[in-house]
């Protein structure tokens, strides 16, 4: 760089600037401006000879102006001169105006574009330099569109001097972020590849931040850069400090480089050529071994820079997981690391191991730090580092340590920081009953769990707890006594309170028989607890005496006295004054058989996945729980659940049958309650949890609905479930159609590998054709992209294409398989025609093949201006006036594919008093093919 | 009521703060807090928050804040601005607005009575005397007497007299009595009075000629040194006033003098005033506090004298020149002298040089302003006078054009440009041996521009 002059000093602007910051008031410091202002202005209008140095100076002033807040309108001119002008400084300032000033639509642009090129196309490299600086600061898609093409050249000319080389690879890498499809792949970027052999170490710095953005992008063409990255950091990892020179960085050679590479390394699977595969193996060795050596400088950037390197290398074993010797010495690595006194090491080392822990390989190894691990948990001062901690327990977690650390994770509960307590709760709930082997073992553990930290406990988590309980026969005695003793405690957490009631309620009698626990004295307890309980939990106890009055007809005359009174039957709570007054007249005049029937013992819930999961897995975002081990716990939770199959509903509809009072409606709200609470938060939120295995099976089953909404319409939301929203709009015009599909991301987090595919089930491939572009396999958290189809119908069809969307979400691969709303009626023309027309063609398709009918109660109301909109959203014409009833609808519509057109004649008879409070439609259909009327019969009866 | 007042420099660093109510503490504001060295009184954190909230959303706020009354966090800041120096009355309660800025602008008055012009300088010198004050005229947020001449007899920069038990009490009764602007007992040899009719006169004229807006605002000041207890009575040619008295007298007369009767919008008075006597008389008729003070405001809309007329021309020569022309004329009686004039012909942003021609007076371009200043010194009634100018203009990339900002006009003449006429001040004073014929009586009118604009 040439040394700047002393002249360039420009003292001009220093005074400028010091009597700015002088300024005592805002309006100084305008008034200053503006005096500044009219005198540039009058110098680049006086005299046209203004030479270099002081249109330097003034272009200087503008920016400096123009940072201060203050709109510039001129002086762009002079800046472009600057351009031109041989001067380093000079050509320097006008870049510097031009990438902080000039907007992209400005007319000056042709102008800056043809210096730059100039700049491009001269020898000099450090105008190259400057000039390519200037493209990668704007970046702009005109600077994109202008010089996409000529960089790459640059970029991999053989004479291209090296620090330009790392100018353009930068400016091309900035320009491909910026507007990707307009940097085009070509024969250039297999040279690219091979800058990973320069001889100029900062090129292939450069150029690895190049590669590494292009080749997710398009993993093939770079594919050979694997070998060229792994000799590469075979020569820089076993050569000495001494010999990179300039490269070397605190005797840690080339560590921005080597973690470059090895990042790059990371987006490939391992290599297949043994002898590549074997020098990266021995790499890694090495970069292993070099971790064990004594440190060569006590300086803290020397540390930093080989721990850096340290720990790309673990992330690529991690991320290669098929090496079990490196993944088993990765681990013992970092198992020192966890006892190191750098808080950012230990740290690190956590978050690591919690991903070494879900390989099989390394399981086993990282078991072995579990005593340092609980250590961390119990004595680290950083509570992020707590946290980690927490998380590696969890992943580690199988059934040969589960007690100890389900203990350990409980005794630190109580002194855990509040924000990571929900979370700690929930993994203990799960991890309790995820390797639970004895089953009373559990029920204690969540006692103790709602008794330690009984606000984090969420509802999931005791819900599942009396699911078990009701499930599990042999658990059921074990748990009444229990929870019985837990409610001695003279401070009770409401939770607990709940769940006391809920298995008392139930199981009460299986320890009524030792007097220290008899009925009266259960339902004294839990009486006692009630004042102090919110109006819920009150009511889940009011449902749990009228149990005891069914379970210990002895207490019967004592409850009724409680229901009787009036804190009771006057409650200002509406539920609990219903509860009481239904309660007390059920037990005064139901029979005990009848009571027996109603009061029955709660049937066995549904065998249902943990809903605990879903909602951890939602609290922490992805990326935590490893898919395998969810898939562990979705098996074992279901061998937990024993036997019982029933639904919701059958059991319900049980207690239900055998009602024969009015409380009715109540029982159901009852045995609803855990039920119904449980049921539709694993409904909706363990399917995008485990819908890999449950394929589009509800997805599917939700879309049909969705896919009959729009037989009569082109635009709405297709598809939402948790994750992901997919919103329709459609057109279509004779036989073809566009079909815009909005993807949106739902979650905070991207969606990985984002692709969807168009099948066809059945013959449907001849006569549908669906055209679609591919989507970006990024879909970031909050975005939404967008997808167009181009439909053609070849010929008339009966079936639908199916979307097929899949993506990562997390850790985890989800499937959606969706009806696309291509039905045969979207290729409708209208066709107005008189009543005589309309009757003669009626009469032409008489034969009985052409004509399908059907006739279907109504499922919506009989509304006359709703169902004209869904006729004519149908496509086809409404006829006025033809039909003789004017009651009914006629229509008429030509049915347009590539190879034929069908014309089809419909009418619809509304009978509102087919029976009394019945509605009725027959629904006629006549058209000239004979599956045409049958498909549009069918879709149609099920719209009205 | 107010609940405090902050005097800050132009940094936005307090240099006068005075709390009166607790309410005013508990500003949330957002934003960051910023340290400052806070001048003299450290006051308490909590109160800190509603000084730091003024600072930072109005004082230092990123887009200059023009509005005088800022809410935040529920609570108010009233300010007005003396060169460098914020004033700042702080309230959490509804108040009145137009009472709050009437007691800040008696407040500057009060100071500038005291130690002359409101300067940072001078408030750090005069802190002590500041706070006295500031005890003495708000009360728990309620303004009290603010009269400087009372003000003066009981705080003073000479540091405690020692004042006699009767000389207390004579403050104290005169203080609290019915008139408290005035104290007993004072004599002069000569028995002297200064009117000053002040008015200051607001125009809007489009370019064609045609006035948009025009209104005079005016002050009656007045200087008194008279003997005893003086009643005073002050007559103008108020229309009301005129046309009553021309029902009772000759019709000759009221046509005469309702030629020259003016229309007053709406006035206040000084609260020597008696207000029932001009409520039910229009008689304005009081006992006047010792030395100087405002009798009066007003503003009038009709019938305005307007002094100058400035006829611009405006022509573009291309896209880099600008051609101006500007006439003015006086339109007065020849036998007056206008003075101190100065016409602010505003120019393009992008003006990159300016030729100036004009016959009298002197012109110039001043950058810092964007703005062509011709200055004249005075100027005869009936008279013209012109300036021309060549702008030279940068072209821009920007494709807006130039917004032509009005013309506009400074200048002081000696007549009232309301019309107002003072047609008697007649001074009785019954116990002291003098009448309103010993009394010498000067009166001055002075007319002044306020926003004189004239588009181009």
């Amino acid at each position: 760089m040439p040394a700047v002059s002393k002249g360039d000093g420009m003292r001009g602007l220093a005074v400028f600037i010091s009597d700015i910051r002088n300024c005592k008031s805002k309006e100084a410091e305008i008034k200053r401006i503006n005096k500044e202002l009219a005198n540039i202005r009058s110098k680049f209008k006086g005299d046209k000879a203004l030479d270099g140095y002081s249109k330097k100076k003034y272009v200087c002033k503008l920016l400096f102006i123009f940072l201060l807040g203050h709109d510039i309108d001129f002086g762009h001119m002079e800046a472009v001169n600057l351009l031109s002008s041989n001067k380093y400084t000079e050509k320097q300032i006008g870049y510097l105006f031009i990438s902080v000033l000039v907007n992209s639509n400005s007319e000056l642009i042709r102008l800056i574009n043809n210096a730059i090129k100039n700049d491009l196309s001269s020898r000099n490299p450090t105008f190259m330099c400057l000039a390519l600086h200037c493209i990668a600061n704007v970046g702009s898609r005109e600077m994109a569109e202008a010089f996409a093409g000529e960089i790459p050249r640059i970029l991999v000319a053989g004479d291209t001097m090296d620090s330009v080389k790392q100018s353009a690879a930068l400016c091309l890498l900035r320009l491909y972020k910026a507007s990707p499809d307009l940097v085009l792949m070509g024969e250039w970027t297999s040279r690219v590849v091979h800058l990973l052999n320069d001889q100029h170490m900062g090129v292939v710095t450069a150029a690895i931040s190049l590669i590494t953005c292009l080749s997710q992008k398009n993993p093939d063409e770079f594919k050979t850069c694997v070998s060229l990255a792994v000799s590469r950091l075979s020569r820089i990892v076993s050569s000495a400090s001494t010999d990179l020179q300039d490269y070397t960085y605190y005797f840690v050679p080339a560590p921005w480089l080597s973690c470059k590479l090895l990042r790059l390394l990371q987006c490939y699977p391992p290599p297949e050529d043994g002898a590549v595969k074997g020098r990266l193996v021995e790499c890694l060795e090495t970069i292993l071994n070099k971790a064990q050596e004594p440190p060569k400088s006590k300086k803290v950037q020397h540390s930093n820079a080989k721990n850096a390197i340290l720990f790309e290398a673990i992330s690529l074993i991690i991320h290669y997981d098929s090496e079990p010797n490196l993944l088993v010495r990765a681990c013992n690595q970092l198992g020192q690391f966890l006892q190191h006194r750098e808080t950012n090491l230990r740290y690190l080392a956590l978050e690591s191991m919690c991903t070494l822990a879900s390989s099989e390989f390394s399981h086993e190894a990282v078991k072995t730090h579990i005593e340092t691990v609980i250590n961390a948990l119990k004595t680290e001062r950083d509570v992020s580092v707590r946290q980690r901690a927490a998380d590696l327990l969890y992943a580690m977690c199988d059934r040969s340590n589960a007690k100890q650390i389900v203990a350990e994770m409980l005794s630190y509960l109580e002194t855990a920081d509040y924000s990571i307590r929900e979370e700690m709760v929930l993994k203990v709930a799960i991890l309790a009953e995820k390797y639970a082997v004895d089953y009373s073992w559990y029920v204690d553990t969540i006692l103790n769990l709602i008794r330690i930290a009984g606000d984090y406990v969420s509802e999931e988590v005791w819900y599942r707890v009396i699911q078990i309980v009701i499930n599990r026969d042999d658990v059921q005695g074990y748990a009444a006594k229990t929870v019985f003793e837990a409610l001695q405690a003279p401070a009770c957490h409401e939770n607990m309170v709940k769940v006391g009631g809920y298995i008392l309620g139930e199981f009460g009698n299986l320890i009524a028989g030792d007097p220290r626990s008899s009925p009266l004295v259960q339902f004294n307890l839990l009486h006692s607890k009630f004042h102090l309980c919110s109006v819920p939990t009150r009511a889940l106890l009011l449902s749990a005496y009228i149990k005891f009055i069914n379970l210990f007809p002895e207490t019967k005359a004592t409850i009724q006295e409680v229901l009787r009174s009036d804190s009771q039957i006057r409650n200002s709570d509406v539920e609990l004054q219903q509860r009481a007054v239904e309660y007390l007249k059920l037990s005064s005049i139901a029979s005990t058989d009848v009571l027996a029937t109603v009061l029955e013992e709660m049937p066995p819930f549904p065998e249902r996945e943990s809903s605990i999961l879903a909602k951890l897995k939602k609290k922490k975002g992805p990326g935590v729980v490893p898919v395998s081990e969810l898939e562990d716990g979705k098996r074992e939770g279901g061998e937990l659940n024993g036997g019982g199959d029933r639904g919701p509903d059958s059991a319900m509809s049980a207690s239900n049958a055998s009602t024969p009072s009015p409380s009715a409606d109540l029982l159901g709200l009852r045995s609803a309650a855990p039920v119904s609470a449980a049921a539709p938060s694993a409904g909706s939120l363990l399917v995008d949890v485990f819908s890999e295995s449950g394929a589009g099976g509800p997805a599917a089953a939700v879309n049909d609905d969705g896919f009959l909404r729009f037989v009569c319409k082109n635009n709405g939301v297709l598809f939402e479930n948790q994750l992901l929203q997919i919103g329709i709009k459609s057109e279509y015009r004779q036989n073809l159609g566009r079909m815009y599909l909005f993807y949106g991301n739902k979650t905070s987090v991207q969606f990985a590998s984002f692709s969807t595919t168009v099948s066809y089930p059945g013959e449907l491939q001849s006569q549908l054709n669906v055209q679609t572009k591919p989507v970006e396999p990024l879909v970031e958290g909050g975005a939404q992209v967008q997808q167009v189809l181009n439909i053609e119908c070849i010929t008339d069809f009966s079936e639908a294409p199916q979307l097929n969307i899949k993506f990562r979400y997390g850790g985890a691969l989800q499937n959606i398989t969706l009806k696309l709303p291509v039905t045969i009626n979207k290729f409708f023309q209208p066709t107005e025609m008189a009543a005589t027309d309309f009757f003669q063609r009626w009469k032409q398709l008489s034969q009985p093949q052409q004509e399908a009918q059907k006739i279907f109660k109504a499922n919506h109301g009989m509304d006359t201006e709703v169902l004209k909109a869904k006729l004519l959203g149908l496509g086809t014409a409404l006829l006025e006036n033809v039909d003789p009833n004017p009651e009914n609808y006629v229509c008429a519509g030509v049915v347009q594919t590539k190879s034929q057109q069908v014309g089809v004649l419909l009418r619809l008879e509304p009978n509102a008093q087919a029976q009394p409070g019945v509605q009725m439609y027959r629904l006629t259909l006549r058209s000239s093919k004979d599956t045409v009327s049958k498909r549009l019969c069918d879709l149609l009866a099920e719209q009205f | 009521m107010i609940g405090g007042l902050f005097i800050y420099n132009h940094k936005g660093e307090v240099l006068i703060s005075r709390v009166y109510r607790d309410d005013i503490g508990y500003v949330q504001w957002e934003g960051s807090i910023r340290s400052s060295s806070s001048y003299l009184s450290p006051p308490s954190p909590p109160r800190r928050n509603a000084v730091d909230a003024f600072r930072v959303n109005v004082i230092h706020a990123r887009q200059q804040v023009r509005s005088p009354v800022t809410n935040i966090a529920r609570t108010s800041f009233f300010h007005v601005k003396r060169s460098n120096i914020w004033l700042a009355a702080v309230t959490k309660q509804n108040v009145n607005a137009a009472m709050v800025f009437e007691f800040l602008y008696k407040m500057c008055d009060v100071m500038s009575a005291y130690f002359g012009k409101i300067s940072e300088e001078n408030i750090k010198n005069n802190f002590v005397l500041i706070y006295e004050l500031l005890d003495e005229i708000l009360d728990f947020g309620y303004p009290q007497n603010s009269e400087t001449g009372a003000l003066k007899t009981f705080i003073t920069q000479q540091g405690i007299k020692g004042q006699t038990k009767e000389e207390q009490s004579q403050i104290t009764s005169q203080v609290t009595g019915q008139i408290g602007w005035r104290r007993e007992g004072i004599k002069y040899r000569r028995n002297e009075l200064f009117l000053d009719v002040l008015e200051s006169v607001n125009l809007l004229m489009s370019p064609q000629g045609q006035v948009l807006s025009a209104h005079v605002s005016g002050r009656v000041v007045m200087k008194s040194y008279l003997s005893g207890m003086p009643e005073c009575k002050f007559g103008m040619n108020d229309k009301i006033v005129i046309d009553k008295a021309g029902k009772g007298g000759t019709t000759d007369e009221a046509v005469k003098s309702g030629k020259q009767s003016i229309a007053i919008d709406d006035c206040t008075f000084h609260q020597c005033v008696r207000l029932s006597k001009f409520d039910s008389e229009r008689s304005i008729s009081f006992i006047p506090p010792d030395g100087e003070y405002e009798l009066m405001r007003y503003r009038t809309t009709k019938d305005i004298i307007l002094p100058f007329r400035v006829i611009p021309l405006v022509r573009e020569v291309g896209r880099t020149k600008l051609e101006v022309k500007v006439v003015i004329k006086s339109n007065f009686k020849p036998s007056l002298l206008a003075q101190k004039i100065e016409v602010r012909i505003p120019t393009p942003l992008n003006t990159s040089g300016v030729q100036v021609i004009c016959m009298k007076g002197k012109a110039k371009y001043k950058a810092s302003e964007n703005a062509i200043v011709w200055k004249i010194k005075r100027m005869a009634g009936m008279k013209e006078s012109q300036i021309s100018a060549e702008i030279e203009l940068l072209p821009t990339n920007d494709k807006k054009k130039w917004a032509r900002p009005p013309i506009s006009m400074n200048f002081e003449v000696p007549f009232a440009p309301s019309g107002l006429k003072v047609r008697y001040l007649k001074v009785f004073e019954s116990k002291l041996n003098y009448s309103d014929h010993d009394v010498i009586k000067w009166v001055r009118y002075i007319g002044r521009s306020g926003i004189y604009e004239t588009r181009c």
